[in-house]
């Protein structure tokens, strides 16, 4: 089936991007372009009901837009008693059957997708990975590997990862289009869905079900690299240091304000051990972004902390004493901020990262 | 009582008390009317908030938490409080006088209907100026909606469940009247298209909004009394209200879809000069819809994780859906085909209607396809798809209705120039906002998001589609001047000025009080037509003339929702402060007072003697 489906995809993708689109969004978040295994099936199913509905709005455009030309009236017609026709069974089935037959063409399709997509056959031997929807950053756990980490899923490319996907809170829904469709993510059903990213790079995720203030914001993302990358990331993730000792004065200073103030919440080694309370920062200084949003750069982790509420309305920081005792201006942030950026598995980030970055830096 | 009173000068005072008491299904229908073009012209603004916080990529012209209850009160606004009663001002002001009525089965429920949809659209919207309307979105998921705070969310529950219980009243009011007051010989299949599709609309209202009663219930025990019906940690289950909230916002759908598609049904054959092409096909896709209506709740959650099974039958069940509706369109093609098509207003905004409720009906079939919707599901691509039924099916066919009816309901009739003028504005403007749509949805923005960040490729789009909000605006405003022009004028027009074919026609307009003098003997689909090509100029009378019964104005039905609108507010504040729950007791009590009242106290209404009927056609 597949091989159709790509002639189908590879013939109807040139005349329908030419086409009607000329741009299909950003790379790595449009649905439009998709590099994952999810994102391609459902894709499949977009363009051959689009091209179904495509035959059948022809059709209906043009009975319509002749008989609006043709018995349109025309000046001393305003008397003119046309004929009352009653109906033709013969066009009735005719106009029944020709869509049941068009319904059955993306029905199929949809069906073995909607299977193919469900299929848990391989979940003991993939990488598992338990993701938690919380307001308004995304946690995730590798059980296997005893490490978590917070905002983005670091995944091999070409493998099967399957996510158990549970919510602390309110719904979330875990949405990267490019890689695949969305899946909810509740609090009281543990939602299973596969993942499987076909190249190396780093691919914008989305909360999609309404759940607060900062909904729009709670952006994490997918990144996808090599195999030996992940297991080097893996390893240096499993070792990152509970005990870290800043280097730098400054990172000295901002390790003692961090740990007065933010380490009940937020862990700096990557251990799966920690309870999900605050985003884990044990690989904070390699991150593609700030709070997920924002450029990576010192001043915009200074901005977090002294300001979370402009940031990301309503989340889960705004209750920190220390915004409510206000001990931490300008100066301690930028201290913390400090510490927070020798938080590293890797001296380096991966490739995908360190490109995403340049990027995000040469566009904005 | 005289029947020369209606056709008296009244000053407002004595206006403003008939109305406030009034039984009469066309008067109810202009108070649908105003109310529904009320909540209609705020939910609007608020759209256009929506819009211009979305103009540009991290916009601040409105916070968060004010963006949230914009875009619940836009929704919760449109569909319970400008669409549904818009629908059932339509809905009285015609299906009586289609099947030959002289009003509605129930007068006095009809009455008590319209004014708990009133006091219900009200208190929603009290949240506003009580520190924050209902902010969890108008599908009100749990436990987002269960955990918000304040009251906002309180108002939505009791807004809905008060005009909720107006709806289910107004909906059994129509099956009673369509199944037991037509006209003699006015059989079901020689019923007027819009007068099916109230009557199916009225058997969905019937099977669905318990649904969403009960599921109000459930959530005011959450949030009011503590009970954990919907959360978790207390053993309850959240997704059980999307469960609730979908069996009966699916047919709510075609709730307000039908009747519309009765509208056009009604417009394209006055306009066509011709009868309804397959009208037997039309009535059995009516009834069809109706019943598939409530067999693809679920395709609202095909993320949920209801497994493959289940998101396979729901989707292949939707595309059924597809089938009848299809069937809808090619007939009303054929309708047009071989006519003598008269474009003024109303046939524009149905020649408007078909393509793009074409298009809603397309990507209606691609949302339904389970696997395809991973994708769009929560998306703006959804957020354009709704909009181009609901809008492109529903509005089009109000505003179309509007023109159409507004002889009947009103004597005069709407400038044709300045409606072309409303509906070209309103029709690209409309295409200009959602057709974009479907496109950012697919280059990865949600719905629902309050901002968007730069540099996603979003900015062209949104700009495209907030500039068409705004012309959307503009042909509304140029309505309402169009509206106020026409009243200010008065031009009288006769009983059937667009030589139309159905009942309605066949009186003056707007009609007497007691509609038809006679009841009128009904000889086939379309009987006016029939009559007119027959060389008759009105209806052949069944009965002879005799005393007509009418019933007597009450003021109970206001003061009877006025009694649960004030309950409401003693079960909202009795979680601060129970002392709030003498406000409870007070309301309830005036409701259960005067239903007491109407119990006890015989109502036997008043009867219009023939001699004065005589005298009236004399005159």
């Amino acid at each position: 089936m597949k091989d159709w489906m790509g002639k189908i995809r590879t013939l109807s993708l040139f005349s329908f991007l030419v086409i009607i689109l000329s741009a299909c969004g950003k790379d790595n978040l449009t649905a439009l372009v998709p590099k994952g295994y999810g994102a391609e099936q459902s894709f499949n199913v977009i363009i051959i009901s689009i091209l179904v509905m495509i035959v059948v709005f022809v059709v209906v455009m043009a009975i319509y837009v002749y008989v609006v030309l043709k018995y349109r009236q025309r000046k001393g017609q305003e008397d003119q008693i046309p004929k009352q026709t009653e109906g033709n069974k013969t066009l009735e089935v005719v106009w029944t059957v020709i869509p049941i037959l068009l319904l059955i063409i993306i029905a199929v399709p949809t069906i073995a997708s909607t299977y193919d997509l469900a299929d848990e056959s391989e979940k003991e031997d993939s990488i598992n990975v338990n993701v938690t929807g919380l307001q308004f950053w995304w946690n995730f756990e590798y059980p296997n590997e005893e490490i978590q980490t917070s905002q983005e899923l670091y995944i091999p490319v070409d493998e099967r990862i399957y996510l158990n996907m549970m919510s602390s809170d309110v719904i979330h829904s875990f949405w990267v289009p490019s890689i695949s469709g969305k899946m909810d993510v509740s609090p009281e059903n543990e939602n299973t869905m596969y993942i499987e990213a076909y190249e190396e790079g780093v691919y914008w995720g989305k909360c999609t079900e309404f759940c607060g203030d900062s909904h729009s914001l709670m952006d994490f993302k997918i990144v996808a690299v090599s195999q030996e990358e992940y297991d080097e990331w893996v390893t240096a993730m499993q070792n990152t240091d509970p005990e870290y000792t800043a280097e730098s004065a400054t990172a000295q200073e901002g390790q003692e304000l961090f740990e007065n103030s933010c380490i009940s919440c937020h862990a700096i080694d990557a251990s799966a051990n920690h309870p999900v309370v605050g985003p884990n920062l044990a690989d904070f200084a390699n991150r593609t972004k700030v709070a997920g949003i924002n450029d990576f750069s010192k001043e915009e982790i200074v901005n977090w902390i002294v300001d979370p509420a402009e940031v990301k309305p309503g989340n889960g920081m705004l209750d920190a004493p220390y915004l409510e005792e206000n001990t931490i201006g300008q100066e301690e942030a930028d201290k913390i901020a400090d510490f927070l950026l020798e938080l590293k598995a890797t001296d380096e980030p991966v490739d995908s990262v360190q490109q995403f970055r340049e990027n995000e830096a040469n566009e904005n | 009582m005289s029947t020369m009173v209606a056709t008296n000068k009244k000053g407002f005072g004595a206006t403003l008390w008939d109305y406030l008491t009034t039984v009469d299904h066309k008067k109810i229908a202009i108070l649908y009317l105003v109310a529904g073009g009320f909540f209609f012209i705020l939910g609007g603004l608020e759209a256009l908030a929506i819009r211009w916080q979305l103009v540009q990529p991290m916009n601040d012209f409105v916070s968060a938490g004010f963006y949230n209850e914009l875009i619940t009160m836009h929704g919760t606004t449109m569909i319970f409080l400008a669409a549904m009663p818009l629908i059932f001002a339509f809905m009285n002001a015609v299906v009586p006088l289609q099947i030959g009525a002289r009003d509605v089965a129930f007068p006095f429920l009809n009455s008590l209907g319209f004014w708990l949809f009133l006091f219900g659209g009200i208190m929603l919207n009290v949240g506003w100026f009580t520190g924050g309307a209902a902010d969890a979105g108008w599908t009100a998921y749990a436990p987002l909606s269960t955990t918000s705070l304040g009251e906002g969310v309180d108002y939505y529950v009791l807004g809905l469940q008060i005009s909720g219980a107006g709806t289910l009243i107004g909906g059994i009011n129509f099956l009673v009247t369509i199944v037991n007051m037509r006209a003699p010989g006015m059989t079901y299949m020689r019923m007027p298209l819009f007068t099916w599709t109230a009557f199916v609309a009225s058997a969905l209202i019937l099977f669905a909004f318990p649904a969403l009663t009960v599921g109000l219930f459930l959530m005011m025990f959450d949030r009011l009394f503590g009970a954990g019906f919907f959360d978790p940690a207390m053993g309850g289950n959240s997704v059980i209200w999307q469960h609730l909230f979908w069996i009966f916002g699916h047919p709510e759908v075609y709730i307000l879809a039908l009747p519309a598609f009765g509208i056009f049904s009604e417009i394209i054959s006055t306009f066509s000069k011709k009868r309804l092409f397959g009208y037997t096909a039309m009535v059995f896709a009516t009834v069809l819809i109706g019943f598939l209506g409530f067999m693809v709740w679920a395709h609202h959650m095909f993320t949920v994780g209801m497994g493959p099974a289940a998101n396979s039958i729901f989707a292949v069940a939707t595309m059924a859906i597809a089938v009848p509706t299809g069937i809808k369109i090619f007939n009303w093609l054929f309708t047009l085909w071989g006519g003598n098509i008269q474009i003024n207003t109303p046939m524009l905004w149905a020649l408007g209607f078909i393509p793009t409720f074409t298009l809603g009906g397309m990507t209606g079939v691609m949302v339904a396809a389970a696997s395809a919707d991973f994708q769009y599901h929560d998306t703006y691509f959804v957020v354009a798809h709704f909009h181009y039924v609901i809008v492109g099916g529903v509005v089009f066919a109000l505003l179309a209705g509007t023109h159409y009816w507004w002889p009947k309901m009103f004597g005069t009739i709407l400038d044709d120039k300045l409606g072309k003028i409303t509906f070209w504005l309103f029709f690209i403007g409309f295409h200009l906002t959602f057709f974009i749509q479907h496109f950012l949805g697919l280059m990865g923005m949600p719905r629902r998001y309050w901002v968007y960040l730069e540099g996603q490729g979003l900015d062209l789009g949104n700009l495209i589609s907030t500039i068409g909000a705004f012309l959307m605006g503009i042909g509304t405003i140029v309505l309402l001047i169009n509206i106020i022009k026409t009243s200010v004028k008065n031009e009288k027009v006769s009983g059937d000025p667009w030589d139309a074919r159905t009942l309605e026609w066949a009186i003056p307009s707007p009609p007497p009080f007691y509609n038809f003098k006679q009841l009128p003997l009904v000889r086939g689909l379309d009987p006016l037509w029939v009559e007119k090509t027959e060389g008759r100029k009105g209806m052949t009378p069944a009965e002879p003339l005799t005393d007509i019964h009418m019933p007597n104005n009450s003021f109970l039905p206001f003061v009877m929702s006025l009694g649960l609108f004030i309950a409401g507010f003693g079960f909202i504040y009795q979680k601060y402060d129970l002392s709030w729950l003498i406000v409870l007791f007070i309301g309830m009590g005036i409701t259960l007072g005067c239903m007491l009242i109407r119990s006890v106290k015989d109502d036997l209404g008043y009867h219009i003697h023939k001699e004065d009927l005589k005298k009236e056609a004399e005159e």
